[in-house]
This record gives structure tokens, C-alpha cells and sequence, in this order.
């Protein structure tokens, strides 16, 4: 264990893809990856933990079902409950969905289609361990690529969230607009990613271990991990 | 005993199911133009060995609700139950 460095768990699950993009984006922003296996009730004393993208156990009966009971999860649960930043990257963030961590559900695109395309993100809060050195209002550009993720949940839960100001992130034009043109996926309110109450379990569809090289395209993921290490060990 | 279940997973009323759009939407093609409201759900099947019907079916409840469906999203029903 270095001294100094942002310890950041990534767990894979079967079907998962992006862990290893996640690791090295956590390494390149100046952090320690760490891997953590599904089937270890485990976190390994990291600092924070990082849910990736990919089709845990295929996607089978819904994306994230299956995987949200597996070992590791009771691990997460109590992390994030004791304050522990975590941050759920597409079927990560329907991991968590699913695990009840954060509300609501992502379901089929409205198209019917999978999307792959980079997107613009309004920072909609300050209050989460990924967004804290973002202003709301500040915009990013990262990419999705996903076949459900369009955001629902019923209107009283919808209204909730956005009264206590849970949307983290929301997708809109180059400029900022929010509205159909440039909601990929049909998502309620246009919302990309929502944290718990308490702030520290943020989940978002679109990807920004996927955007943090500026070899390979836009590098809005940066500022996120940042953050994320920022704030991971300020609570080490 | 050894008990046959079906469960019943359909999306709650209120929310667009845009697989069953795509599906009602191909039937014109076929000739039927008169289908709407059509939705589509899961149906899954299962064995499970219990004491009673009752006994299973209290199972089976618990079950759909933790991991057959999920209630932000989805409704469920146990159809038929019978001794296998």
C-alpha cells in the first residue's frame, strides 16, 4: 500500500468489460486501481469503489439483477453506508438501481436501438464525490454506449429526486439545452446519472473511464475521477 | 411435494414499453390492423418442492419480488400451481 495514493477498487463481474478501462483511468489520474472479484466479500480496504460497465451474468432477466446479490455487494452496501464514495459506470449504475442503493430504473432505449456516441453532460450538483470540483452548470463530453438505458421511475419518485436535488448529470446540446434532440435514450428529464440522498453512491449511464486520454478523444471523464480520488482520500 | 409454478412479469401500466410498440408495430404488415395496447412481458417457470401448495406459493412470492421482477418497474402475478 503506497502512502498518498487514492486506493480505488474496480469489481469485476462476469460479463463485466470496462473494468480494465476503469482501473487504468483511475491509475492515470494519479490513483491506485485495485481489483476486487464479485465473488469475494471483499472491498480490500480501498478508499472508494467503482461499479464498471459491461453485461454482468449477460444481462439476463434484467441488466444488473443477477449480479446485485453476488457476494461483493453486501460489502458495497455496507460501504456506502458508512459515507464510502461509490460510483456505478452504466451496468454499474444499473447494478445499483437494482440493489435499491439509488432509485429508480433503466430500461430499453426509447429507439429500440444501442447507442454509441459521445454525448454533452450538464453537471447538474456539486454535492457527490465525483462532481465535487465541477460547478452545476459546468459541461462535459464523454461517451455512452448502452441498449437500456433510459431512466424511469414513477412520478413521485421523480419528483423527489429532483426537489432534493439528486440529479447528478443531464444530457444536452454543445451549449447546454436540455430537451428530446439530445436525449439519447429517452430518459425521464432527460436524466443521465442520480446519487443517493446522502450523496456518496452515484450512478450514471454514460462512461468516463472511457475519456480520460486525450490520445483517443475528449476528456471529460477527468475531471470526474479527480474528483473521485480527491475525495477518496481526503477519507483515507 | 413437488409443485410446477408460473410467474407473470409484466411492466407496470404507466410505463412505455417500447419492445411492445415495435412489436405491434409489425403486425400491419401482416394484415391486422386492428391490434393496440399490446405490451410484452416475461414468463418464467419453475419447480420448487414444499410442504404445500401454500407453503410453495409463499416462496414463490418472496421470490418474484427479490429477483423475478423488480417493483420500481414491473408487476407480477403467480398463475397456475400444480403438483408435478
Amino acid at each position: 500500500m503506497s502512502a498518498g495514493l487514492a486506493r480505488v477498487g474496480v469489481v469485476t463481474f462476469p460479463g463485466s468489460l470496462d473494468d480494465r478501462d476503469a482501473l487504468r483511468a483511475v491509475e492515470l489520474m494519479g490513483g491506485e486501481g485495485v481489483t476486487l472479484w464479485h465473488g469475494d466479500a471483499d472491498l480490500r480496504g480501498v478508499d472508494a469503489v467503482v461499479l464498471p460497465g459491461g453485461f454482468s451474468y449477460g444481462d439476463y432477466l434484467r441488466c444488473g439483477a443477477i449480479a446485485r446479490f453476488a457476494p461483493v455487494m453486501d460489502e458495497v452496501r455496507a460501504f456506502a453506508e458508512r459515507g464510502g464514495p461509490v460510483l456505478g459506470i452504466c451496468n454499474g449504475f444499473q447494478i445499483l438501481c437494482e440493489s435499491g442503493l439509488l432509485p429508480g430504473a433503466l430500461v430499453r432505449n426509447r429507439s429500440l436501438r444501442f447507442v454509441c456516441q459521445y454525448v454533452h453532460l450538464r453537471v447538474e450538483t456539486s454535492q457527490t464525490p465525483v462532481t465535487a470540483d465541477l460547478v452545476p452548470g459546468e459541461l462535459i463530453e464523454i461517451p455512452i454506449k448502452h441498449g437500456e438505458g433510459q431512466f424511469v421511475a414513477d412520478g413521485e419518485t421523480l419528483a423527489r429526486i429532483e426537489g432534493e436535488g439528486r440529479v447528478v448529470f443531464r444530457y444536452c446540446s454543445a451549449s447546454g439545452e436540455v430537451g428530446d434532440e439530445w436525449n439519447p435514450n429517452g430518459s425521464a428529464n432527460a436524466i443521465a446519472g442520480v446519487r443517493s440522498e446522502r450523496g456518496n453512491v452515484v450512478g450514471l449511464m454514460p462512461h468516463p473511464e472511457h475519456a480520460v486520454d486525450p490520445d483517443v478523444g475528449p476528456t471529460g471523464g477527468q475531471p470526474l475521477f479527480a474528483s473521485l480520488l480527491a475525495r477518496a482520500l481526503s477519507r483515507a | 411435494m413437488r409443485f410446477t409454478f408460473e410467474v407473470l412479469v409484466t411492466l407496470k401500466p404507466g410505463l412505455a414499453d417500447p419492445q411492445g410498440k415495435a412489436v405491434e408495430g409489425a403486425l400491419p404488415a401482416l394484415g391486422w390492423t386492428n391490434v393496440s395496447g399490446l405490451r410484452v412481458g416475461k414468463h418464467v417457470r419453475l419447480e420448487v418442492e414444499a410442504a404445500d401448495e401454500a407453503a410453495g406459493r409463499a416462496q414463490v412470492d418472496e421470490m418474484a419480488r427479490r429477483l423475478l421482477s423488480n417493483p420500481v418497474i414491473e408487476d407480477y402475478r403467480i398463475l397456475a400451481a400444480e403438483p408435478t
